[in-house]
C-alpha cells in the first residue's frame, strides 16, 4: 500500500468507530475539522513530525487498555482553595464537581451547546485550524470533530481562586476526548490548574485566547497511572502586554504527546512554557512546542527537563519562528535530560526559524549523567547516596518548576517530584 | 583519634601505586601537617580516607576511633566523625546552601541515632557561626559553591566543618587559591574549631597556612609514604631549604 493510501485507510478506520455529534453552535466547526483531518490524515510513523513517538496507538480505533494505578497518595491540588471540575474518564461528574459559579468567570460545557454563546462559537476550533500551518497536527483537528464534553471558561475578571480541571481513569479500556475553550478579557486574570490520569487514552485540546494585557496561568500534572497514553494540544493566541504560563508535571504514562502551539499576535507578549518529567522504563514522554513571534518586544521562553531511567524516552520537538518585522524578539529556549541509566534516551529536535534581524535567540539541548564530583561532595558531607542523587536531580529540575509562578503550586510539584524519586531510586 | 597502618592504595583504572606504606598516628586534640612535593600522594590520601571513588586499597587500614573506615561509605564515614574540606570544593548548581547544610546536619544526626535539629536552632546556629567566618546571609541561599570566589569556598568548606561538628578533620590545601587575608579568616575558623575532643590533619605546600594553624607534628611525604616527622620546625626547614635536602637525607 502506498503512504497516501495508508493514510487515507488508517483515518477512515477511525473515524469508522466514532459518531460526529449534530446540533448545537458547535456544528459547523466540526464538520470544518472533520474536513480538515479527511484532508490532513492520521499522522504516520513516516511523517517527520512523528519521527522519534509511534502515533499508531493514539490514532487507532479504540483504546489500548491500561491498568488502573493504586494509589495512595493524596490528590494534587486537593488542599488548594479552588473550583474543582470533574470528568471521569472524560465525562462531567456534576456530583463531583464544584458549583461551578465564580465571580469574575463564566463556565458552561461543551455538552450543554444548544444555547449559543457567541464567544465560544467564535473561539471553538477557530486556533486549532491557525495552529495547523505549518505543522499539521490532526490528532488536534480529530478532537475538534468529535469533543463532546469539555468547558468554556470566559474570565472577565480576577476569579479569587483557580479553576481546577480534575480527570479521573475509573474505566480500563476509556478513550476520552475533551475539548476546552477559554477567553481572557482585556486584563483579566486566572489560574487553570488540570490534573489525573484521564482515560486509558486521552486526547484534549485546549484552546486559550489572552486578550490584551491579560493573565493566564496553567499548571498541570498529569497523573501516575503507567499504561495511560495522551495527546494532548494547547493553542493559544496572545495579544499586547499578556502574559501566558504554563507548566506540566509527568510522571509515567507509556505514552504522552503534550504539543503547545503559541502565537505571540501584540506587541509585548510574555509566553511561557516548561515541562519537568520524570519516567521509568516502557515511559516514552513527547513535548512538541512551537512558538510563533508575530509582534514586536515579546519574549517566549521554553524550559523542559526530563528525568530518564531503566530505559525511558524523552523527545522535545521545539521551534520559536521569528515572523518578519517581529523585532527585539526575545526567545529562549532550553531541553535537557537526566539519564540515570545507559538505556534511557532523549531525542530532540531544536529548531529557530528567523525573519526579523533584531532579535535575540537562544536555544539548547544537553543529555547528561548525575554529575559524580557533586555526588561525593554530598555523600562525603553525610547525605546517603539515594536522598543525594535525589537532591542533584530536583536540582536539575528546578530551572523548570521555577516557572511556577505560585509558591504553593512550586512546592506542590516539588514534593510530587522528590516522593516519585524517593519510590523509584535504584 | 584516626590510626592510618601501613596503607598502601593503588589507582583502580591501571596499575599505578600511589600510596606505598603510609603510617600515620593522630591523636585527638592534635594537629597533624603532611607536606610534600607536588606528587607524593598527599591529595590521594585525603581522598582514600573519605571514600572517593578510582582507589584501590591493596593492603593496610585507616582505624577512626578503633573503627575500620575503609570500606565504609563516604556518608557512614561523614558519620562516623571524618570531615575532608576539598581542595576544590564542588559547585551544586540548583541546592541551596543552607538546605544542603542542613540535609547534611540531619542526615548524619539520623545515622547516629540522634534527633534531628529543628529549623529554628539550625538557623540561629548557622547565623552565628557564618558571622564568625564572615558569611553573609546572601551567601547562605545562594546554590552551594555556585559565583563563590575561591576564599569564599574554602570559607564555606570550614562553615560545613563548624555545623557538622566532625571529630576528625582533614584539610586539603585549604590554602590553595586564598590570598593573605583569606587565608587568616580560614585559619582562625579552623582554630575556633580546636579542642581536646578534635584531631587535624592539614595537608599543604607551604608553610605559611602554620604560620596561622600552628601543628604539634608535621610530617613529610615523598613518593606515597611519611618519609619524615617532627616538631613545628620541620615545616620551617621545608621553607628555607626545599624538599631536595630532606629527601636526600633520607634516600
Amino acid at each position: 500500500m502506498g503512504a497516501a493510501a495508508e493514510t487515507l485507510s488508517s483515518t477512515e478506520a477511525r473515524l469508522a468507530d466514532l459518531t460526529l455529534p449534530v446540533g448545537g453552535w458547535p456544528e459547523a466547526a466540526r464538520s470544518d475539522a472533520l474536513a480538515r483531518l479527511r484532508q490532513m490524515g492520521l499522522p504516520q510513523r513516516r511523517d517527520e513530525y512523528w519521527k522519534y513517538t509511534r502515533p499508531d496507538t493514539l490514532t487507532q480505533p479504540g483504546a489500548v487498555p491500561a491498568a488502573l494505578f493504586d494509589n495512595d497518595e493524596a490528590p494534587i491540588f486537593g488542599a488548594l482553595d479552588r473550583l474543582n471540575i470533574v470528568f471521569v474518564d472524560g465525562v462531567f461528574d456534576a456530583d463531583a464537581s464544584d458549583d461551578l459559579s465564580l465571580e469574575g468567570v463564566r463556565i458552561d460545557r461543551l455538552a450543554e451547546a444548544t444555547t449559543d454563546i457567541h464567544w465560544a462559537r467564535d473561539l471553538y476550533g477557530t486556533l486549532e485550524a491557525k495552529g495547523q500551518s505549518p505543522v499539521h497536527r490532526p490528532l488536534a483537528a480529530l478532537n475538534t470533530a468529535f469533543a463532546t464534553d469539555g468547558v468554556l471558561i470566559h474570565v472577565t475578571g480576577k476569579p479569587s481562586k483557580p479553576i481546577n480541571l480534575t480527570y479521573h481513569h475509573r474505566s480500563e479500556t476509556s478513550d476520552a476526548i475533551l475539548h476546552h475553550v477559554i477567553k481572557l478579557d482585556p486584563g483579566a486574570e486566572i489560574t487553570v490548574l488540570e490534573n489525573g490520569p484521564a482515560a486509558a487514552r486521552f486526547n484534549k485540546c485546549m484552546e486559550v485566547e489572552v486578550a490584551d494585557g491579560a493573565i493566564f496561568h496553567h499548571v498541570r500534572a498529569q497523573g501516575r497511572d503507567h499504561e495511560r497514553r495522551a495527546a494532548t494540544h494547547i493553542f493559544a493566541r496572545l495579544g499586547a502586554e499578556s502574559v501566558f504560563k504554563s507548566f506540566t508535571l509527568t510522571a509515567n504514562g507509556v505514552l504522552t504527546r503534550n504539543e503547545c502551539v503559541i502565537e505571540l499576535t501584540g506587541d509585548d507578549a510574555v509566553a511561557h512554557v516548561a515541562g519537568a518529567c520524570v519516567g521509568d522504563g516502557d515511559f516514552h514522554h513527547d513535548d512538541t512546542v512551537f512558538i510563533t513571534h508575530d509582534a514586536v518586544n515579546c519574549e517566549s521562553r521554553q524550559v523542559f527537563k526530563k528525568v530518564l531511567r531503566n530505559g525511558a524516552t524523552g523527545v522535545f520537538q521545539g521551534k520559536i519562528l521569528v515572523q518578519p518585522g517581529a523585532q527585539k524578539t526575545d526567545g529562549y529556549q532550553i531541553s535537557q535530560s537526566l539519564l540515570l541509566d545507559d538505556d534511557s534516551q532523549f531525542l530532540a529536535k531544536p529548531e529557530l526559524e528567523i525573519y526579523a534581524d533584531d532579535v535575540a535567540c537562544s536555544h539548547g539541548s544537553t543529555s547528561g549523567a548525575i554529575d559524580e564530583e557533586a555526588l561525593f561532595y554530598l555523600r562525603s558531607r553525610g547525605l546517603p547516596k539515594g536522598p543525594a542523587t535525589d537532591l542533584l536531580t530536583l536540582a536539575f529540575l528546578a530551572e523548570a518548576v521555577e516557572e511556577i509562578e505560585d509558591e504553593d503550586l512550586r512546592e506542590e510539584i516539588n514534593g510530587r517530584l522528590a516522593a516519585w524519586l524517593e519510590r523509584h531510586r535504584s | 583519634m584516626l590510626s592510618i597502618k601501613n596503607l598502601h592504595v593503588k589507582l583502580e583504572e591501571e596499575d599505578k601505586a600511589i600510596l606505598k606504606g603510609v603510617d600515620l598516628e593522630i591523636e585527638a586534640g592534635k594537629v597533624h601537617a603532611i607536606m610534600g612535593p607536588n606528587g607524593s600522594g598527599k591529595s590521594t590520601l585525603s581522598y582514600v580516607l573519605s571514600g572517593k571513588d578510582g582507589y584501590e586499597v591493596t593492603s593496610g587500614e585507616a582505624l577512626l576511633e578503633g573503627e575500620d573506615i575503609l570500606d565504609m561509605e563516604p556518608e557512614e564515614r561523614a558519620a562516623a566523625g571524618l570531615f575532608l574540606a576539598f581542595q576544590y570544593p564542588v559547585e551544586i548548581p540548583g541546592v541551596g546552601n543552607m538546605t544542603f547544610l542542613r540535609t547534611a546536619v540531619n542526615a548524619q544526626r539520623k545515622a547516629r541515632g540522634e534527633e534531628e535539629i529543628s529549623a529554628a536552632e539550625f538557623l540561629k546556629l548557622i547565623r552565628a557561626r557564618a558571622k564568625e567566618l564572615k558569611i553573609d546571609a546572601e551567601m547562605l541561599k545562594r546554590p552551594v559553591n555556585v559565583g563563590f570566589s575561591g576564599g569564599e569556598k574554602k570559607r564555606n568548606e570550614i562553615l560545613q566543618m563548624a555545623m557538622l561538628e566532625p571529630k576528625m578533620c582533614i584539610l586539603d590545601e585549604t590554602d590553595s587559591g586564598l590570598d593573605v587575608d583569606a587565608m587568616k579568616l580560614v585559619a582562625e575558623g579552623v582554630n575556633a574549631l580546636r579542642n581536646e575532643g578534635r584531631g587535624f590533619l592539614v595537608i599543604t605546600h607551604y608553610q605559611r597556612l602554620l604560620d596561622h594553624i600552628k601543628p604539634d607534628v608535621v610530617h613529610i611525604m615523598a613518593d606515597g609514604k611519611i618519609v619524615k616527622s617532627g616538631g613545628p620546625e620541620l615545616a620551617l626547614e621545608v621553607e628555607t631549604n626545599g624538599y631536595g635536602d630532606i629527601l636526600a637525607e633520607v634516600a
